[in-house]
């Protein structure tokens, strides 16, 4: 599925926390998005590098539309 | 096959720091230019950098260039040029306010001046006390430098190529350099981009360890390109590490935590600082801690199931202290380790950070290699600048904040000395060779034909434990010599990987591939330079030549690819318009 490979790629941060969060959530918890989830999760990968870092480190709070897809991201 | 061509006045490979920096000099000369980055160019790696960028503004305490300068080649432990050291400390001002002038939102003091802080090595009156010369914005550095040169690359109308990766050089017969082919990943086609001239500004190869704080997209693309098309490799024996990076994640613990009291321990709980420093103990400098973690280890005291790291105990300072002082730290711990440090260690071990060695240039950010007698022969038509690039500024160790202002004193001057080469040298390109995308394209078909290969992912991980066992913190001779055996093995392996999947758009299992050909090369280069230094200098440390040797050693690597053959070539000892600085004992 080629859409997974793009988001696959955009999951390439310039922050390796991000890497790390990002590619791990990937394989375990991807397939598993209804399709609501999965737009959210694309959205989020078009944040800068250090507010998503953020997000999923719970440092700040997500708009009301990505919060369940970041309580999965923070539950790694 | 012919190739679609594209053509630009100039090309730049890598679109972070360094290369949005060049391409907007030469944008704003009305250019021609094309960016390729692998990934969107606000998500570069420079992003990490939080510290600042040092300048000598003296707007705290007095400060001046020289000062800057001393403390930049006694950090270097002489091996930087002192060339490039005084151009660099010397347009440090003038880079800043510039960045000031694009939009850059730097912290500032109460009447509106740059604020600037305090920061290691960085010290006043040639080493004397420390001086505040960090210009930062909050720990966010990186990340706002990136912003500022990208809105202000849009203005000047760069072309960006993004999720485009550039896979060999082009060269005429006579060396020059005309361009890159390219792969954009979104249809999997291969296009040349052919140009006046070409920048690499591709970053370093910190992936090629197993413990990184570097992120994925770090593998030293360019120094791969620069390796198979006979440019030669700088100084690539020294890497520098951080002594407190998450075991197994290589996420940073930062530095912080030790000031405000947290201290390393073996597996039987004793804090063996005391041992290696007993003045500074856990705030010595980040070598010298390095160093002692990596023995401790060694020698059967590491902690853990496969006593492989060092634990960093902080939950004595409370958990008032360190969710007030230490913001973050509980979440990356418990993210990234696994554990609460309010009640129980962070597990660490010495973590690779950063590149000091590259593809060699001058500080005009030219390729230079050896000919016709000449070590430093310019490659026409080829420039670098940024951490693939070896200009030397940071030499066997660099200082922080220094990479972030070598980006931007280097990209501005590679983008300046272009601007000046193409109006000496005509408007016209010259045309490309019959065989100007073969190598990219034989190295495709290689891939795509391989049967009953090797994974990549297996090649990748046996050449970063190779890395982290042979060439790491502290070198023994017997694991170097064994190490340079091992890791051509590893890189035989890398040009007999094998992927599954063959389709043409998005193949993230291909542009990985294509990734640890170049990683491969950096690491050979690094473990093969490392066993032939018979000293110990800045970041490379071993047990059998424990002492610099200025007589014999004070040069520069050169790797070649082909025979993995090394040369040498003399360290520039005379700055631009000051006496020499001449070595002395690097001491803190």
């Amino acid at each position: 599925m080629r859409e997974l490979d793009r988001i696959r790629w955009r999951c390439r941060r310039g922050l390796l926390e991000l890497d790390l969060l990002l590619s791990g959530f990937l394989e375990r918890r991807f397939d598993r998005l209804d399709a609501a989830e999965r737009q959210a999760f694309t959205e989020l990968l078009d944040q800068p590098d250090n507010d998503l870092l953020d997000l999923v480190l719970g440092r700040c709070e997500p708009a009301p539309r990505y919060r369940a897809v970041v309580e999965m991201l923070r539950a790694g | 096959m012919a190739l679609p061509v594209r053509t630009f006045d100039a090309v730049i490979v890598g679109g972070g720091g360094s290369g949005m920096r060049a391409a907007l000099e030469l944008a704003r000369a009305d250019l021609k230019v094309a960016v390729l980055s692998k990934v969107f160019p606000t998500r570069s790696h420079t992003v990490a950098a939080q510290g600042g960028v040092a300048a000598s503004l003296g707007n705290i305490d007095e400060d001046n260039w020289h000062w800057h300068m001393y403390d930049t080649i006694k950090g270097s432990d002489y091996l930087g040029d002192q060339d490039a050291i005084e151009f660099m400390c010397r347009k440090a001002n003038e880079v800043v306010y510039e960045l000031e002038h694009f939009g850059m939102p730097f912290d500032r003091l109460a009447g509106g001046k740059i604020y600037q802080r305090p920061f290691g090595g960085h010290m006043r009156e040639y080493g004397k006390s420390p001086v505040p010369r960090a210009c930062a914005a909050a720990d966010r550095t990186g990340h706002a430098l990136l912003h500022t040169l990208y809105q202000a690359n849009l203005k000047a109308r760069t072309q960006f190529f993004v999720e485009w990766m550039a896979l060999d050089l082009i060269r005429a017969q006579d060396g020059t350099v005309l361009g890159v082919t390219a792969l954009e990943m979104e249809t999997g086609e291969v296009m040349v981009l052919q140009a006046k001239a070409t920048v690499f500004a591709t970053g370093g190869a910190g992936r090629i360890f197993a413990a990184s704080t570097n992120a994925f997209i770090n593998t030293g693309d360019g120094l791969g390109m620069a390796a198979r098309a006979g440019i030669p490799l700088q100084d690539l024996e020294f890497w520098q590490f951080h002594p407190t990076g998450v075991a197994g994640a290589g996420v940073l613990i930062t530095e912080g935590v030790r000031g405000e009291g947290g201290y390393l321990l073996n597996k039987n709980g004793e804090r063996f600082m005391e041992r290696y420093a007993p003045n500074a103990k856990d705030l010595a400098s980040r070598d010298v801690v390095s160093r002692a973690m990596a023995t401790e280890i060694k020698e059967g005291r590491g902690a853990g199931k496969d006593g492989d790291c060092i634990l960093l105990k902080l939950d004595h300072l409370g958990e008032e202290v360190i969710s007030k002082r230490l913001p973050g730290i509980r979440e990356i711990a418990k993210t990234f380790a696994n554990v609460d440090p309010v009640k129980d260690p962070i597990p660490v071990v010495p973590t690779c950070h950063y590149q000091m060695g590259g593809i060699p240039t001058n500080y005009r950010g030219q390729v230079v290699v050896p000919a016709n007698g000449n070590p430093e022969t310019v490659v026409p038509g080829f420039y670098a600048a940024g951490e693939c690039a070896c200009v030397s500024v940071h030499g066997a160790n660099r200082l922080g904040c220094n990479s972030l202002l070598d980006l931007l004193v280097f990209g501005k001057s590679a983008g300046e000395t272009v601007i000046r080469d193409l109006r000496s040298e005509g408007k016209s390109h010259r045309s490309l060779p019959g065989d100007a995308s073969d190598l990219a394209l034989s190295r495709l078909a290689r891939l795509d034909g391989q049967k009953s290969g090797e994974r990549v992912a297996d090649v990748g991980a046996d050449m970063r434990r190779v890395m982290q066992l042979h060439c790491g913190v502290f070198r023994f001779p017997d694991l170097l010599t064994e190490g340079v055996r091992k890791i051509k093995e590893v890189a035989e392996r890398a040009g007999r990987t094998e992927i599954t999947d063959k389709s043409r758009t998005f193949n993230t299992a291909r542009v990985e591939a294509l990734e640890l050909d170049n990683l491969v090369e950096t690491a050979v280069a690094s473990l093969v330079s490392a066993d032939a230094r018979k000293e110990s200098r800045g970041s490379h440390d071993r047990a059998d030549f424990h002492q610099r040797d200025d007589v014999n050693w004070m040069k520069h690597t050169l790797w070649y690819k082909q025979g993995s053959r090394l040369e040498y070539k003399p360290v520039h000892r005379k700055p631009l318009t000051v006496e020499p600085f001449e070595p002395k004992a690097r001491v803190y």
